[in-house]
């Protein structure tokens, strides 16, 4: 007990943190105030560091990746700190310190606002490290709850509102759904423990096969959580969500709810999966599941692509490729963790690096859709989110403009920007793992998606700035500092993070035990 | 020293913002001259025609060691050709726009010269994946120039281009990646030798303790061994790929359709780049991958793309036949010259794959000449079509001399350098005779067939050139007034043009005529005396052909034919350069190698 507290370090950090601002944000003074958002970003990089320092290792198969993602979920979160800078109360604090009124803190948002930003991403630590389907269900909806409440409360608009309520329908009905295959799963094996789960299939396939209930469990935990990965069938949501919701925090839906999708999909697979068996020498998933991932991963990235070719706004541009992007990380997660422990043909270390690679590069398209605002006729500022807001952006804001083609590039995968770096190991991993159907329809969705981000990068770049829109709603930049900080910050990240200590750490992530000691002394063998 | 030839081009690409507007068209000019001195001395610094395979290796270890990835380059013969010309073209396309950019100047010549940087990246790069990022990355250069400074339909072809482009080579990609995937497997079976190969290549050097040496690897030399081995299933679907994605860019008929649009809708120096060297990444691809590493499949497909070659040089000749629009005519030309050099290449024989990669130096010569006459007419005129202008001799001397020049050179006049190519590579697909095979003939799977529609491709060239040049150059004089001032074109200071709009006079100018004289001295050489060329480009083509007849051989054994017709067959192959008493000892020493591999091959296979 007190080893896994050990281990929980960096949890406990930014919990602390949450509780803190939430009277922090209250406060009388300003000053203090002020401090909210200065908290959250020193607990980050304690998290951070203390997460860096841990040695203790996970007892199930994947000992390294709580570390990992711990890590990936600082570095990310931290980027999407300095983007959520100015969503709460920035009105309602003016008004303040123009003395229009007193401050009060029943009408503050700002408390709450980064107290469930942080809980969020407290829950996304919690899925790296779960090692018990109970914990892994809490920690679930540690990430979802608080971030259905960000979505209703990031803008002032009814859009927000509406968005906020359907998420949260949805994400009840994706909950109760990958509950129901928990807890088949436990009924097919008797055991919650991630561990004893694994020696139990293990022992079901030396028996000459899985348990029926422990594969629809698995299937029903898996079509569950691709609510959280927005995939299909559970992708309805995305477009009108992260267009309703402020887009700070639909970049904070691209990568929190995602990341801690795709490591429940893999503790879980981890259980049964990849195990060499006697239907499955070189270690596949058993069919079934196998099978169901197969057309989700297709699926997941057509439907994206395609529907993203449609879109005039760039946060439903955004949000469909989202949903595509969920596609290609399917392709590592079918490949398995590979033969070998090399970086490049494991499918499980490429999804881990794509979540790096996919977080960071989001943010900077996001920030540039939070940084800039469009003057309405009546005085009032919306998004700038109609890709022809972009026009000409690179002569009229050239840092916004162009961190919008850089990263829009780099998510097309374009050489030598981080996105190529992201999806060869998917290539590669997926053909090691034979799957060269996959990878080929993984190719050409990439180029089907190279139209609307080449669009979203022309625009800025090839355009010349519309005069008569830009004199009647002039677009200008939000004067919040951390919105185009991201953005730059992210634009560094795609240019320099391919580099060898970055793939490193994801391969020593994605390390993976087909030989697993359940707490009692036996031994678990796949073999 | 090959590491600055990307720099140089770079730095003068990141100086391009800095620099007043005025200045801008001379950094391009420096950078691209710049350039011009670490290509020099890579030309100087070996003996290029000294028997036996000559290169030039730097390394600059791992970069990514868990992806296998390192920073290697090397120059061999045809890299020396491909980066000497492209060194040649940077500086004439910057002379060639010099007037004709007026708008956007720092975008412009700021994408040239990455443009360059990524071209000298392509041929240079030891390592897969730095290959196709440098490839890939020409794309982008591209279509920011073809789509700010095209003409009218611009937008549409840059899309067009960047999406076949794009499409293809990621395809390729996966078939790239299959072969590294494969030769990691092979490793991983034998950790010994994965051990020797990485210490070998150097794979590891920089890396830190971190990262353990990965049994993956993308160096070019290694892949290329382990490829060979593939079984001919395998073999297939890669060069299968690999077509896909390097097809596209040569471009071999039916995916050609992207090119007469770029070229129209582009600027002067962006078809001069796109004609000269862009193209030749694709076939400088199929050489190096297609055929290098999958030697079989390509044998066993010969027939196929030689087919596909030469209905491009017939469908695109007879395009080129039906055009009024001068520019649109020389960008069809393009996909018919390129069908010859691709059924030379594959016609794969000594003569064939010589005429191949001569005729990538020389339709970079000639065709990019010929664009930059174009983009030189058109600053004048302001259109290219054959209906509104004729005659042209009569008001600009200088630039009919050189126009009648490169057409000759293009369509193959004897004594120019397009014949020299053209005819070495319809020979060598005669030559690739398959019932001639044991008679003296260098044996293959084209034939007189080949060669005699692609020699009727070669009158259906003369036509419509000579009809072009005809209707262009000679004839009545035709020049269109346009009311409409071309506002761009102005210039203070320039003289005063005859009745025309424009500040350029009747004539070409110094600036353009130095700019032209380089190419037209080269093709004069290249056709007179191309020997130099050819000696620096014989030890690869020898290689191949090696390659490609062990392969040949492969796929008899494989298709059960007697095994006494490969000992003549090879016999015939290697006929060795001295006397019958040197054959002998080759002649045993290339038996042993087939024998070798194709138990190398059943074993795989089985």
């Amino acid at each position: 007990m007190i080893e896994k507290l050990q281990s929980l370090w960096p949890e406990i950090t930014l919990l602390t943190a949450a509780c803190v601002v939430m009277i922090t944000g209250q406060s009388a003074s300003a000053a203090v105030r002020r401090l909210s958002w200065s908290i959250c970003a020193a607990a980050l990089i304690a998290a951070g560091l203390l997460a860096y320092s841990t040695t203790a290792a996970s007892g199930h198969a994947l000992p390294h990746m709580a570390m990992y993602g711990k890590i990936v979920t600082c570095v990310v979160g931290l980027l999407l700190l300095l983007m959520v800078a100015g969503i709460a109360d920035r009105a309602y604090e003016a008004e303040v310190a123009r003395g229009k009124t007193v401050f009060d803190a029943i009408r503050a948002t700002r408390g709450e606002f980064y107290a469930f930003f942080m809980f969020s991403l407290t829950g996304l630590m919690l899925c790296f490290g779960a090692d018990d389907l109970v914990w892994l269900f809490l920690a679930l909806e540690l990430v979802s709850l608080p971030t259905y409440i960000m979505v209703a409360t990031s803008t002032s608009k009814n859009a927000s509102m509406e968005a906020g309520v359907k998420y949260f329908f949805l994400g009840a009905l994706g909950a109760a759904t990958f509950l129901y295959g928990f807890a088949l799963i436990y009924g097919a094996t008797g055991a919650t423990n991630l561990v004893q789960i694994h020696s139990a299939f293990a022992a079901q396939i030396a028996a000459g096969g899985l348990n029926t209930i422990g594969i629809v469990g698995l299937i029903l935990a898996v079509v569950g959580v691709s609510f959280k990965i927005a995939a299909v069938p559970m992708h309805f949501y995305t477009p009108d969500v992260y267009q309703g919701a402020s887009a700070s925090v639909s970049a904070f839906l691209a990568f929190v709810p995602k990341s801690a999708g795709f490591a429940t999909i893999i503790l879980l697979l981890s259980t049964v999966g990849w195990l060499p068996s006697s239907d499955y020498p070189s270690g596949a998933l058993p069919m079934p599941v196998h099978a169901v991932l197969w057309v989700m991963a297709v699926v997941t990235m057509t439907v994206g692509n395609v529907l993203a070719l449609l879109q005039t706004s760039v946060k439903r541009t955004l949000a469909y490729s989202s949903i595509a992007h969920s596609g290609y990380m399917l392709v590592g997660v079918i490949a398995g963790p590979g033969k070998g422990d090399d970086f490049a043909s494991s499918g499980i270390a490429a999804v881990l690096f794509y979540l790096l690679v996919y977080g960071v590069t989001n943010v900077g398209t996001f920030a540039v859709v939070a940084a800039m605002q469009r003057q309405n006729r009546d005085g009032t500022h919306s998004e700038a989110d109609r890709i022809e807001d972009l026009r000409g952006m690179c002569a009229t804001n050239p840092m916004m403009g162009w961190t919008m083609v850089i990263c829009s590039a780099s998510l097309l995968g374009l050489p030598p920007l981080l996105g190529f770096f992201g999806k060869l190991p998917l290539f590669s991993a997926g053909i090691s793992g034979g799957h060269i159907g996959l990878v080929v329809i993984l190719g050409l969705n990439s180029a089907i998606a190279a139209f609307y981000y080449l669009r979203l990068a022309a625009y800025p770049l090839l355009e010349s700035p519309d005069m008569a829109a830009r004199t009647s709603n002039p677009i200008t930049q939000v004067p919040v500092t951390g919105r185009w900080l991201a953005g730059v910050l992210s634009v560094v990240g795609v240019i320099a993070l391919a580099i060898w200590p970055v793939t490193s750490a994801a391969k020593f992530g994605a390390t993976y035990k087909t030989k697993v000691a359940v707490p009692g002394g036996q031994v678990a063998q796949g073999k | 020293m090959l590491l600055s030839l990307m720099i140089i081009p770079l730095v003068a690409a990141a100086l391009v913002p800095l620099v007043s507007k005025r200045q801008v068209p001379w950094v391009a000019l420096f950078g691209t001259l710049a350039a011009m001195v670490p290509a020099g001395s890579v030309l100087t610094s070996v003996n290029w025609t000294a028997a036996g395979t000559q290169r030039l290796e730097e390394r600059y270890g791992a970069w990514l060691p868990d992806l296998g990835i390192a920073l290697n380059l090397r120059v061999d013969g045809v890299s020396l050709a491909l980066v000497l010309l492209t060194a040649l073209l940077g500086p004439l396309c910057v002379l060639g726009s010099w007037t004709a950019i007026t708008q956007r100047v720092r975008t412009y010549y700021g994408w040239l010269l990455v443009l360059q940087a990524a071209m000298y990246g392509v041929f240079m790069s030891q390592d897969l994946v730095i290959f196709y990022i440098c490839f890939e990355f020409t794309l982008v250069p591209m279509f920011v120039l073809i789509s700010l400074f095209g003409s009218t339909n611009r937008k549409a072809a840059a899309i067009k281009f960047f999406l076949y482009t794009f499409t293809g080579s990621i395809i390729a990609l996966a078939g790239l990646v299959y072969v590294a995937w494969f030769h990691a497997t092979q490793m991983s079976a034998a950790p010994v030798v994965a051990s020797v190969v990485n210490a070998a290549t150097g794979a590891s050097e920089s890396a830190g303790a971190l990262a353990k040496v990965s049994a993956w690897t993308f160096d070019i030399p290694t892949l290329m061994k382990t490829a060979q081995q593939m079984p001919l299933s395998a073999q297939s679907w890669v060069f299968l790929a690999m077509m896909l994605g390097f097809a596209v860019k040569v471009p071999l008929f039916p995916l050609h359709t992207w090119l007469p649009l770029a070229h129209t809708e582009a600027p002067t120096a962006g078809s001069v780049v796109l004609a000269g060297v862009l193209l030749k990444l694709g076939t400088f691809a199929i050489y190096t991958f297609g055929i290098g590493f999958t030697p079989m499949a390509a044998v066993e497909y010969a027939p196929v793309v030689a087919g596909l070659a030469v209905a491009g040089i017939l469908v695109g000749g007879l395009i080129c036949w039906v055009q009024t629009d001068v520019k649109k005519l020389v960008a069809y030309s393009s996909v018919a010259h390129l069908g010859f050099c691709m059924l030379g290449m594959f016609a794969m024989n000594a003569a064939g794959l010589q005429g191949s990669l001569l005729y990538m130096i020389n339709h970079g010569l000639s065709t990019g000449a010929l664009f930059l006459c174009i983009g030189f007419m058109y600053e004048r005129y302001h259109t290219r079509s054959m209906h509104e202008i004729g005659g042209l001799a009569k008001r600009m001397p200088i630039w009919a001399t050189f126009m009648v020049f490169f057409s000759m050179a293009s369509v193959g006049l004897p004594g120019l350098n397009g014949f020299v190519s053209e005819f070495l590579c319809v020979m060598g697909a005669y030559q690739a005779e398959p019932t001639k095979e044991l008679s003296g003939l260098t044996g293959g799977n084209l034939g007189w067939k080949y060669a005699v529609l692609a020699g009727v491709g070669m009158i259906i060239g003369a036509i419509y050139i000579l009809y072009m040049v005809g209707k262009v150059v000679w004839g009545p004089l035709k020049e269109p007034h346009h009311d409409d001032a071309h506002g761009a074109n102005g210039h203070a200071g320039a003289h005063a043009g005859g009745h025309h709009e424009g500040a350029l006079p009747a004539d070409l100018t110094g600036r353009e005529i130095v700019t032209l004289l380089p190419l037209a001295v080269l093709c004069l050489g290249l056709g007179v005396y191309p020997k130099p060329l050819m000696q620096v480009l014989e030890p690869s083509v020898n290689d191949h052909v090696r390659l490609t007849s062990k392969a040949r051989a492969e796929l008899r054994e494989l298709k059960g034919l007697p095994a006494e017709d490969r000992a003549i067959y090879l016999k015939n192959q290697f006929p060795g350069k001295g006397a019958e008493g040197g054959t002998g000892g080759e002649g045993e020493k290339k038996q042993a190698e087939p024998a070798k591999s194709t138990g190398d091959f059943t074993e795989t296979g089985k």
